[in-house]
């Protein structure tokens, strides 16, 4: 295609216009994707190039260093006590005879079974008191993967440590030879609460999400890799091991018969699509729509209206969405109006329905989503049409631009710029949306086509509750849940990388300050 | 020509008061359909001649009796235990996401960018994926079934650092040159953000706790993990979400209805007292990504 100067953009007519905005953003797709490549390319170019800079700087330190440098190669602080500063050279020391004392006690046992996950797994043994045979548990795969995953991250901790150790030495070496002061105990305590107060205010978050969030997130990526499931629990029935990438491919390949989990799989997948995108955009122009009619001039009451909706959000989910559930049950409220006004001659099935490939349940759920998501949507576009300014629509006006005109020239490319981020994180919020999927149908009625491969399977299940059932029950198959979820991974970050590099107001963030 | 401009206006007016007729139905008829569960619930929760589900919602006998009947019932302890964690995660997750929003937006420091870029793609996993370890980990410590209540906090909690991008949209608008003339004048960065930037940041921080506060009333999979059938352990959610299963339906339907009205009254009472707070940081969390 051709690129068009601005001058040469605004000359075109509407349909150009619009033709070439389209196929320009179609155009980008392929560069945003090479883009991300090259990006991983140079992150890994650069990772290699720093880790060759820190072993020759490693090298030069030593070779040039004086004895108390040498020495602190070893003995992490030594350097540091040497020269006066006592604080920061306990706190290495201190580190090195934890992690020494932990390696040797614990760490170096977990490390050695890491490879295989456990050797002796439960097994009879015969009691000669009791005469009779009784079961005996070896060793824990479970505990072995995740103290192993621990001692890793405590190994790197290490390393980073030590190396931060050398630094301190370099830098004392150069200060003193500069003639400068050593900073004291003293001086590093008072910068924690002045200069380097950041790492005082990140401590504790960063501690909670790397044992509660990064933690469990590489243990899970590590699960996919093995059987570890109900009849592999790693202790009490049998060890889980390596399975290589053994799961990616059954849940990946094509098999034409009998278990199929990439059916079942493809079709999860495109209706949590089809959810997130249909969730997504309906409570977006609905939301809007509401959200107009309440700013228009000359409407009273106008805090009524919004009151009304906005304390729905105060009501916890679980309650509104359990009660509405029953209130469209097969013998609930809702059939019994319809009946009573003459209207339907049969209670409707709205949660079971499995007709047109489960239509009806499917559209009640966004519907229903509709119901619990417009009063957000309204908050948020009523703060934003507010700072629309007014001038726009009055010269517009003056133009005799209609009120249609107004919303698809003005309003809407106003609200889609601002909110455009907003909408990207709501789709992949959307696709992991359990609660209103669980609360309202639990994934039914059962997709008997798609159900079997891993238990049974519902219309109006999204990847995350089936991730959900497949972790539960005697037969859960966590290492699929592990793939499942890796998966999901791949999907919304793919979706967010060539979103985010086509979005045209992904804004600086130093603009707003 | 006086006349042509007269009925033109006439007409305009005449035409927006059909506008505005049409748009006042579509309010009302919005805001029955909003409101109706609600009321629902609440007529619903008085009635006393049966406790299973009705095909009429105004009950025939009104009274207390499904309150009486909650009073007698694990739902005090389930109350109780999500009052406290909602109590202890407003506070503590309150301070956890000040610190690392006020940290993130104002000093600039080496590993920020990556930092920020690494949070971001850890919030692309499920966190669904995590529960299976999380409650292996609070089991072998203790803190599954009847001693749920810590646990759960604890794992609220400590993740709360993720979600810092409303706060942090926040403290970007609040100008750097307040920061700049307190270090001039010799404040220490921590004297800055406690005697300059907090009381400047009372909307936000009241933003914080109300969510922080509101979150836990709703948390049903990660509590019913952690809770495993252990009534003492779990919250109102996960005790309710037993009321209307099939074996349980027929007698506490109405029940379950009278425990969503005395869970959501202060939830909403606080939410409506604090909306004007909430109203500020959802729409400033919208426009700042």
């Amino acid at each position: 295609m051709n690129r068009y100067s601005d001058l040469e953009f605004l000359r075109l007519s509407k349909r150009q216009k619009f033709l070439y905005k389209l196929t320009s953003f179609f155009a980008s797709i392929p560069r945003a994707i090479a883009n991300f490549f090259l990006a991983i390319g140079r992150f890994f170019k650069n990772v290699g190039v720093g880790i060759g800079k820190e072993f020759a700087d490693l090298f030069l330190t030593f070779k040039n260093g004086d004895w108390k440098t040498k020495t602190s190669y070893l003995v992490m602080g030594f350097g540091s006590i040497a020269r006066g500063q006592v604080l920061r050279g306990l706190l290495f020391l201190l580190m090195e005879v934890v992690f020494i004392f932990y390696m040797i006690t614990a760490g170096g046992h977990w490390m050695s079974m890491l490879p295989s996950l456990g050797k002796v797994g439960p097994h009879e043994e015969y009691d000669e008191i009791l005469d009779l045979y009784t079961t005996t548990y070896g060793d824990n795969s479970f505990k072995i993967l995740l103290y192993g995953v621990l001692t890793i991250f405590f190994i790197i901790a290490f390393i980073y440590t030590w190396r931060l150790n050398v630094k301190q030495n370099k830098i004392a070496e150069e200060y003193l030879k500069a003639g400068k002061r050593l900073k004291s105990g003293k001086d590093d305590l008072r910068s924690l609460v002045d200069e380097s107060f950041y790492k005082t205010l990140l401590a504790l978050p960063l501690t909670g999400i790397l044992v509660f969030t990064v933690m469990p997130i590489v243990f899970m990526i590590l699960v996919a890799f093995t059987n570890y499931d109900g009849a592999h629990n790693g202790y009490t029935n049998a060890l889980f091991s390596w399975q290589g990438l053994a799961n990616f491919r059954t849940l990946l390949t094509w098999s034409g018969s009998g278990v199929n989990y990439s059916a079942t799989f493809g079709e999860i997948l495109t209706w949590t699509l089809i959810w997130a995108f249909f969730a997504t955009f309906t409570n977006y122009f609905l939301g809007m729509f509401v959200a107009m009619m309440i700013n228009k001039k000359g409407i009273r009451l106008k805090k009524l209206w919004r009151t009304v909706l906005v304390m729905t959000i105060a009501i916890p989910q679980f309650i509104s969405l359990l009660y509405v559930s029953k209130m469209f049950a097969k013998n609930g409220i809702v059939n019994e109006v319809l009946l009573n006004l003459g209207w339907i001659k049969h209670a409707i099935d709205f949660w079971g329905s499995t007709a047109h490939g489960g239509l009806l349940p499917r559209v009640m759920v966004i519907g229903i989503n509709i119901w619990i998501g417009i009063p957000y949507l309204m908050l948020i576009a009523t703060g934003i049409l507010m700072n629309i300014p007014a001038d726009l629509y009055e010269s517009s006006r003056i133009d005799g631009a209609n009120a249609w005109q107004q919303y698809t020239k003005i309003t809407l490319p106003y609200m889609l710029f601002i909110t455009g981020p907003y909408l990207l994180t709501s789709f992949t919020s959307n696709m992991n949306n359990f609660n209103v999927i669980y609360l309202l149908t639990g994934g039914a009625p059962t997709n008997a086509a798609a159900s079997g491969a891993a238990g049974s399977v519902g219309f109006t299940d999204l990847l995350i509750t089936w991730l959900f059932k497949i972790t539960t029950g005697a037969e859960a198959q966590y290492y699929l849940a592990s793939v499942v979820g890796i998966m999901v991974f791949v999907v919304v970050a793919a979706i967010t990388l060539v979103v985010y590099n086509v979005l045209p107001s992904i804004k600086n963030e130093e603009d707003f300050q | 020509m006086n006349e042509t401009l007269e009925k033109r206006s006439m007409g305009l007016r005449a035409s927006r008061a059909i506008s505005n007729t049409i748009i006042y139905i579509l309010l009302v008829l919005i805001s029955v359909i909003w409101l109706i569960p609600f009321v629902c619930i609440v007529l619903q929760s008085f009635r006393v001649e049966s406790t299973h589900m009705a095909r009429y919602i105004i009950p025939h006998e009104w009274g207390w009796d499904n309150y009486v009947k909650l009073w007698n019932s694990d739902f005090k302890r389930w109350y109780l235990n999500t009052f406290v964690i909602a109590l202890v995660v407003a506070v503590l997750q309150t301070v956890i996401v000040l610190c690392m929003s006020y940290t993130l937006s104002r000093f600039r420091f080496k590993m920020r960018d990556g930092l920020m870029r690494f949070m971001l793609i850890l919030g692309l996993f499920p966190g669904m994926l995590t529960m299976i370890i999380l409650y292996r980990v609070l089991k072998d410590l203790g803190l599954t079934q009847a001693n749920a209540v810590p646990g759960l906090i604890l794992v609220y909690i400590a993740s709360s650092g993720m979600g810092y991008y409303v706060s942090k949209g926040f403290f970007d608008t609040l100008p750097k040159s307040l920061d700049e003339a307190a270090r001039v004048d010799g404040a220490t960065r921590a004297q800055v953000l406690t005697k300059i930037i907090l009381p400047l940041a009372k909307p936000i921080v009241i933003y914080t706790i109300l969510t922080a506060f509101m979150g836990p009333w709703g948390d049903f999979v990660f509590a019913k993990y952690v809770s495993f059938g252990t009534s003492a352990g779990m919250n109102v959610a996960v005790g309710m979400y037993g009321w209307l299963q099939l074996d349980q339906i027929g007698q506490r339907y109405t029940m379950f209805c009278a425990g969503g009205v005395i869970v959501a009254i202060p939830v909403t009472i606080l939410f409506m007292c604090l909306q004007k707070y909430y109203v500020e940081g959802v729409t400033g969390g919208a426009v700042k990504g």
